[in-house]
Order: C-alpha cells, then sequence, then structure tokens
C-alpha cells in the first residue's frame, strides 16, 4: 500500500490537475448557458492553446516572463481564433437543431486536428521547464515540481474572477440573464450577438489558457482535444450545466479522483470517473448544483407527418433495387465488391442510429460504443473460445443490447444535450478500456485472427450475407417503426409531456429503443469484425459515430431508405480520399460536415419537409 | 394631424405554416392606452411578438413614431422605445430586484418620461421593500410589478404589456389598473392585452377586439361595452 505522504503528494497533483479541467469546463459551461450550444470543439482550442503556446514561449526569451507572457498570447490568440469561428460559423446555426450543432462543431474537430498536424507536425512536443519554478517542493519527503503546486492556485483565482465578472459587473450578470432567457434579454435591447461573440472569446480564452499552462507538465498531442472535451463533459454533467461553481467542485472532485485512480486502478480510472458520474447523476439528476434542466426545444427532427407507409410502386422500387444489387457481383470488379460489402455493413450501423435519431429523436453521440461492443464480443468469442461464427454474431448481437441495456438505462433519464454528451463519455470510456486493457483486449493491437466458415470464405458470399443481413435489418427496424411500439417512441420524439400525459411510459419505450438499436449496431460491429478478420480500439472511437452520423445526415434524416444511401455515397468517397489524400481527409470531412449544414439552412430535413410541403421543420 | 404613436398596417404573422394573424390594421396614438382583447389563442400575445421581432415569419409594416421598425432585430427595436412586458412574466430568477431593474437600463429618451430605480421605487412602493430579493423568491403579483419596471427603466415610448392581469390576485389586479393609469398620467404610451373586459374598460380608450388572428370589432370603450353582440360573441363575460 501507499504511505500518507505518497497520497497527499497526489492529492496537491490531483489538484493542479483539476485546475486546468475547471478552465476548460467552465469555458465549457459559459457558452452552453448563453449560445446553447455543445462545443465539442472546446478541446480544439485547449490543443491550440498548447501548441500556440509552444511556439510563442519558445520565441521569447527563457524568463519568468518570457514563460507567462507566452501563455498570456498564446491564450488571447486561442480566444480571437474563438471570436472569429463564432461569428463565421457558429452564429449561423444558434436556431438549428443541436445534432446539427454537433456535427459542425466536430467538423471543426477535423479541421482543427489536420491544421495543427500540418503546422507542428505528429510528433508529441515537450516545452522546457518553466523559469523560476523549476524546483521541486519537497512535503513530507515527496518531491513536487513548484508549478504543479502553481498550477493548484489558477483554479480557485479564476472561480473567483469568474464570479466576479457575473455577479458583480452589469455584464456578467447580462450573461447569467442571457443564461436563463435569451429572448427577454433582447426585448430589453441588448445585442446577443455581441453578448455571445463575447462569451465565446472568454471561454476560448479560457481553453486556450489552460492548454497553454498545460505544456510544462504534458506533452502537446494531437489527443489532447478528444480527451480534454470528454474529461469537461464529465464534469459540466456532474456539476450541472451551466453552473461555474458546480463546474468547480467538480473538477476538484475528478482531478482528485484521476490522482488517486492512477495509483489503485490504473487500467480503470476513467471507468472510475464514470462510476462517480452515474452516482451523482442517480442521486441529483440536474448534477452537483444545477438547476432545473433546461427545457429543450422538442421536436428538433420532428415532423408533423408521420412517416408514410410503401406505396405497393415503392414496394415494388425496392425489390427492384434488392434484386439490382443481388445481380451486381456478377459484374463488379473485386474491389468494389470489397466496398459493397462494407457499404451494407455500414448501412446497417447508419440505420441503427437513424432509427434514434430521426425516429426517436435521440442524439447518440456515443454510437460507436454498440458497434465496438458488437466487433470485440465476436473478436474475444472466436478468438478466445474458439467458437464458430455464428456464435460470435449472436455474442455481438447481445454485447450490444446489453451496451444499450446499460447506457439506455442512464440516458433515458437526461435530454437533448446532456444525453448526446453522456453517450459520448459512454463510448469514450469502452475506447480507453480498448487500449488501457491489454490482456484481454490486446491493446492498440486489437485483436486479429477471426476466421469465417469455409462457405463464407469467398468475397462473393460474404458480399451476400452482407446484402442479406441488411435487407433484414432494415425490414426488422421498418417492422418495429410502425408497430405500436414505433409509435410510441415517436410520440415521445414529438413531445415527451405529451405522450406521458396520454400513458406512454417514454423512459421504458426508449430504453428499449437502446437496447434495439444497440443490438443492430452490434450486428455491423461483428460482420465488420468477420470481413476484416480483425478489430480495433478504433471501432468504439467518435470517428467511427461521426462516420455514421454522417451517412444519416448525407441519406436525409427523415427518410428510412437514407442510411443505405448515406452510407453508399459516403463510404465511397471516404475510401477515395483516405486513399489519395491521407494527409487531407480530415480537413475535408470537417469542412465538408460545416459546409453541407450550413448550406442547406434547415438541413436534409428541411429540404425532405419541402418536398412533402409540410410545416417549419 | 400628428403621426401615431404606433401604426401597423396588413401585419401577417405565422408560426412555421401555420398562420395565426391575419391582415391586422393597427392604430395607437400618443399616450393613449388601447385594449386587444381576445379570447385564449385569438392571436393576442402573437401580436406582441410579431411587433416585438420575436416571431420572425411575418409581413405587414410596423412604424413606431414614425419609423419603419419591421425589417429591424429585437433589440434594435427595444432600442427604438418600444418595450415588451411578457405574458409569462419571465423576470431573472437568479438576480435580485435592484439587478433586473439594472438589467433594463437603457439612455433617457426624447419626448418619453424618464425613469430611476428612485422614481420607480416611489411608483412600486412595493418592490422598494425588497430591493435585495432574488427574483425566484418573488410571488406573481410582484413578479408582475417587476417586469413592468424593468421594462420602464429602458424609458420607452410605448409599453406592450401582455395579459398584465392574468394569474393575479384580485387585489393585485386593482393595484396594477391604477399603476397603469398613473403611467398614462405620466405620458406613457400603452397597448394592452386583455380578456376581461371589466379591467380593460377601466384603463382603456380604445379597444380592438380579435377572433382567431381578424380584428372583428374597432371603437372606442364604451362603444365596446356598448355592444353586447361582440361581447357575446368574442370575449369572456
Ligand atoms: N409557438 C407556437 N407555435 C405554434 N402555434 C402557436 C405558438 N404559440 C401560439 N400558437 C398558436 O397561435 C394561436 C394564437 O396564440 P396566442 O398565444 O397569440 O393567443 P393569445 O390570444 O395570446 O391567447 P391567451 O389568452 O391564451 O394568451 C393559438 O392558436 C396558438 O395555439
Ligand atoms: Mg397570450
Amino acid at each position: 500500500m501507499y504511505d500518507a505522504s505518497t497520497l497527499f503528494a497526489q492529492l496537491l497533483n490531483g489538484l493542479s490537475y483539476s485546475s486546468t479541467l475547471f478552465l476548460v469546463a467552465s469555458g465549457l459551461a459559459l457558452i452552453f448557458g448563453v449560445t446553447k450550444i455543445v462545443n465539442f470543439a472546446h478541446g480544439s482550442f485547449y490543443m491550440l492553446g498548447a501548441y500556440i503556446a509552444l511556439t510563442v514561449t519558445n520565441a521569447l526569451p527563457t524568463t519568468g516572463f518570457g514563460f507567462w507572457g507566452g501563455v498570456v498570447i498564446a491564450a488571447l490568440v486561442v480566444g480571437a481564433i474563438g471570436c472569429l469561428i463564432e461569428v463565421t460559423i457558429l452564429r449561423r446555426i444558434y436556431q438549428a437543431p443541436e445534432v446539427f450543432q454537433i456535427l459542425v462543431t466536430f467538423g471543426l474537430v477535423l479541421v482543427f486536428q489536420n491544421l495543427i498536424y500540418e503546422f507542428w507536425g505528429p510528433d508529441e512536443v515537450l516545452a522546457p521547464r518553466v523559469p523560476g519554478l523549476k524546483g521541486a517542493v519537497t512535503i513530507f519527503g515527496e518531491r513536487i515540481p513548484q508549478y504543479n503546486i502553481a498550477l493548484i492556485f489558477v483554479g480557485p483565482v479564476f472561480l473567483g474572477l469568474l464570479w466576479w465578472l457575473t455577479h458583480r459587473t452589469r455584464w456578467g450578470r447580462l450573461i447569467r440573464a442571457a443564461t436563463q432567457d435569451r429572448e427577454m434579454v433582447a426585448s430589453l435591447g441588448v445585442n446577443q450577438k455581441t453578448l455571445f461573440t463575447a462569451v465565446f472569446f472568454i471561454g476560448t480564452f479560457l481553453a486556450g489558457l489552460a492548454g497553454a499552462l498545460q505544456i510544462p507538465k504534458e506533452s502537446a498531442n494531437l489527443q489532447m482535444d478528444i480527451n480534454i472535451v470528454v474529461e469537461a463533459f464529465v464534469i459540466v454533467v456532474i456539476g450541472g450545466m451551466g453552473s461555474i461553481m458546480g463546474a468547480f467542485l467538480a473538477a476538484v472532485l475528478v482531478g482528485v479522483i484521476n490522482a488517486f485512480g492512477v495509483l489503485f486502478f490504473p487500467q480503470a480510472v476513467s471507468v472510475l470517473i464514470f462510476l462517480v458520474m452515474v452516482l451523482v447523476l442517480v442521486f441529483r439528476p440536474n448534477g452537483l448544483l444545477g438547476g432545473r434542466m433546461v427545457a429543450q426545444r422538442p421536436g428538433d427532427l420532428s415532423i408533423d407527418q408521420p412517416f408514410r407507409l410503401p406505396t405497393r410502386a415503392m414496394k415494388q422500387a425496392m425489390l427492384a433495387a434488392v434484386l439490382a444489387l443481388a445481380l451486381l457481383p456478377l459484374v463488379l470488379p473485386l474491389y468494389f465488391e470489397v466496398i459493397m460489402t462494407e457499404v451494407f455493413i455500414l448501412a446497417i450501423f447508419a440505420g441503427s442510429l437513424h432509427f434514434l435519431l430521426s425516429v426517436g429523436g435521440i442524439v447518440s453521440f456515443g454510437h460507436a460504443a454498440y458497434f465496438g461492443l458488437g466487433s470485440y464480443a465476436a473478436a474475444l468469442v472466436a478468438t478466445r473460445l474458439g467458437l464458430p461464427m455464428a456464435a460470435g454474431v449472436l455474442a455481438a448481437m447481445v454485447a450490444g443490447a446489453g451496451g444499450g441495456l446499460l447506457f439506455g438505462w442512464f440516458c433515458t433519464r437526461l435530454k437533448g444535450v446532456y444525453l448526446a454528451m453522456l453517450t459520448l463519455a459512454f463510448a469514450q470510456i469502452l475506447f480507453t478500456l480498448s487500449i488501457q486493457m491489454v490482456s484481454v483486449t490486446g491493446g492498440d493491437n486489437g485483436i486479429v485472427g477471426l476466421t469465417r466458415p469455409s462457405w463464407l470464405n469467398s468475397h462473393m458470399a460474404y458480399y451476400y450475407l452482407a446484402l442479406a443481413a441488411a435487407v433484414l435489418a432494415t425490414r426488422l427496424m421498418r417492422r418495429a417503426l410502425y408497430a405500436p411500439f414505433g409509435f410510441a417512441f415517436r410520440a415521445g420524439r414529438d413531445s415527451l409531456a405529451r405522450s406521458a400525459a396520454i400513458g406512454i411510459d417514454t423512459a421504458r419505450i426508449q430504453w428499449g429503443a437502446f437496447v434495439l438499436s444497440g443490438a443492430f449496431a452490434g450486428l455491423a460491429g461483428a460482420l465488420m469484425a468477420y470481413h476484416r478478420g480483425s478489430v480495433f480500439p478504433t471501432d468504439f472511437s467518435v470517428s467511427t459515430t461521426v462516420d455514421a452520423l454522417v451517412m444519416v445526415l448525407v441519406g436525409g434524416v427523415q427518410s428510412v431508405s437514407g442510411p443505405l444511401i448515406g452510407a453508399l455515397s459516403y463510404h465511397f468517397v471516404s475510401v477515395e480520399l483516405i486513399r489519395n489524400l491521407a494527409d487531407y481527409w480530415r480537413l475535408i470531412l470537417g469542412l465538408f460536415i460545416i459546409v453541407f449544414v450550413l448550406g442547406v439552412p434547415q438541413g436534409i430535413v428541411g429540404a425532405f419537409m419541402n418536398r412533402f410541403g409540410k410545416g417549419e421543420r | 394631424m400628428s403621426t401615431p404613436m404606433l401604426e401597423v398596417t396588413g401585419l401577417n404573422a405565422a408560426y412555421g405554416q401555420a398562420q395565426i394573424l391575419f391582415d391586422m390594421n393597427l392604430k395607437v396614438r400618443a399616450n393613449e392606452v388601447v385594449a386587444i382583447m381576445g379570447r385564449n389563442g385569438a392571436g393576442k400575445s402573437t401580436t406582441f411578438k410579431a411587433l416585438m421581432g420575436h416571431l420572425k415569419n411575418r409581413s405587414g409594416s410596423v412604424r413606431l413614431r414614425g419609423e419603419a421598425i419591421e425589417k429591424l432585430p429585437v433589440y434594435q427595436i427595444a432600442r427604438r422605445g418600444l418595450g415588451f412586458v411578457p405574458e409569462d412574466r419571465r423576470i431573472f430568477s437568479e438576480l435580485t430586484v435592484l439587478e433586473n431593474l439594472d438589467l433594463g437600463r437603457q439612455p433617457p429618451r426624447e419626448g418619453a418620461a424618464e425613469w430611476t430605480v428612485e422614481t420607480l421605487f416611489d411608483a412600486f412602493p412595493n418592490l422598494a421593500a425588497m430591493p435585495d430579493r432574488p427574483g425566484s423568491d418573488m410571488s406573481g403579483g410582484e413578479q408582475q410589478m417587476l417586469t413592468i419596471a424593468r421594462t420602464l427603466m429602458g424609458n420607452p415610448y410605448l409599453v406592450l404589456l401582455d395579459e398584465p392581469s392574468e394569474g393575479v390576485a384580485p387585489v393585485i389586479v386593482e393595484r396594477l389598473a391604477r399603476l397603469i393609469l398613473d403611467l398614462k398620467a405620466k405620458g406613457l404610451t400603452i397597448l394592452l392585452s386583455e380578456q376581461n373586459l371589466a379591467f380593460a374598460a377601466a384603463l382603456a380608450d380604445r379597444a380592438y377586439v380579435l377572433d382567431r388572428g381578424h380584428i372583428v370589432f374597432e371603437g372606442t370603450m364604451a362603444e365596446l361595452s356598448a355592444n353586447e353582440a361582440v361581447c357575446r360573441a368574442y370575449l369572456t363575460m
């Protein structure tokens, strides 16, 4: 066991990390509170702060002034970039459905990743020690870097500053007022645009500052962005949405748990933090200091008109399309056959997301969790137990459904952005686990050596299996859509309160939808695992989720055949992109997402609505 | 004839595809109190939201003191001197009475009564008794008073008052009526919406009656009170 002095030293280290977490999370909370935008790119501003600070402090003399001045300059530059992004991009999507806001900010994440890679390269960069704080303090016989001690105070200082700003200045009170009621603030003659831009400046400044302050402790790397933003989400959820004091308490909690977790459960720190979040949410659904839940705009993606039952002509067209697809391998070159197989598998995955998103209005931003659960379950059953493929596929569906059962239980207690954040956090935990639990998952190397039964060994046979699975899965999900369950699910999307009033147990229904969706995503994961013969942690990654989201988006959020069409167009393009423009595919994909969402003002939904001549969104 | 304080011509407004207001014409002269009457769902609040610019989906012309404001964003409309007291009150519950008032502050306006916290506390003695109370700890009537006072801090020419008497205790309703008359005496122009004929009759000079988004009657308050057919058909008695 560890002695008291080690524990105390670790406590101090944890508190110094709490400061970093608080700076990031408070900025996120501030931005969310006022603009109601869930800024997934917040971690990118943090990462940007770190890299810019490296460059600036290198250019300045290596004195205390040089370092601290460089940190402040970096934070200011990041704030300015934040303003620019707000004015040019985010300002256009304040009224958009939140899934589009999430997608656009995620598009920014990709763009920033690519640009930072371009400017600073793929390697980790460590800053020199901070002049004036190079030494270490000895406390109870443990040496703790002076810099870490200094950082402990940064959090409380900024808590004080933010408190002063929001309670003692008129401008800060305006921020609090706008957090509660933007419309009323405008009615009193306040220009929201400048208010929003200013809030965005402060928020991104804080993120940039946190990143800049982190460089003496941790080398700057290209994974910083997602890691920190997920932690910041967890903190904001624990602390209570939009509450700065709550963010502080949660940051301290998470920082300390992190520090002790590393000592006691080095492989499962993220699980520990996740458990704490679960505990908090069970006892205080709105977080430690959160007020009532922000009223969400319901029916963001909803339509007044129910999905139509297919007409006879449509049925015939679908049958013809399936037949055509069935005949395709006779003429297709092998390369396309392989790609098409993947398209079918991805269509199942996108379809399962589509089921939650457009039918239930649930933004599952961690949908990769079920895909990965499926692929890993199949891989483990196949390689560890040596069971045949059928068992692997079954295990994958059970694992996906189990994931849906577990996560759905929490997620259906939350709404809107909370839910998006929580689902992302779940997926991210599994992602981390799949990397860290090397003995089970093989870590970064994944698991290889899945073999298909001999009758499925040819590409053509597997093509037909994937096609059949896609057709069957789509049919089953459509069945669910038109069953009483599906109607109740859609009712919940359109108005939770009203469906509750007519006796629909919306939470149960949504929970069921999670299970169903998870099972199909798991199926897709297993089929992909057997297709590739291997599984990797990326199956759990955010980009896997985003791939599915983009497919749904491209195919059309409200069209039932959307996932297949989306998977078809997106997969071909992305495969080609990665093959030919590997260094820029993130940039291109990011810009594509942003332009797509901005360019089609009401997104695909609007286009769909226009076609069917129905009302606003 | 001088330009009216507010002149609305051909106002149409819709939520999405659902049109709510049809070709409305309204006129409010300086220092008048005008009531828009109508049952639940007639479109009173929608009218105010459209005038204030909250409802973007609208057409027609809105002139405040002769100046076209229908293309301006909400905050610009507010800065032209149009004050808005919404029906659901919407005070900032985390902020105290004084802080709420402070957020309503706008520079004084040529030709409009000038309000300060002191003069408002004179006019609203019950607020003066609780300057540091947070909005969340106030009764419905007190909140209603605070919303009105907060709007007055902007020194508006004209105030849109959406159903001030709704959900407020009868004693407070009486106090509200006296207050509104005081405000009129100080030179304020008021366009209020109301379902309660007695309340409106005590305050307003003229009235418009709204039914499903159409103006079905227009005249002085006395004419409306005398017109039993209209009252019976379109108003709650
Ligand atoms: N946000 C909205 N979206 C769609 N329809 C709306 C919306 N708000 C109001 N409506 C509809 O517009 C019509 C007019 O509503 P409005 O609120 O203007 O009525 P009102 O006269 O103010 O009624 P009340 O006396 O109940 O306040 C009603 O039929 C209502 O259902
Ligand atoms: Mg109303």
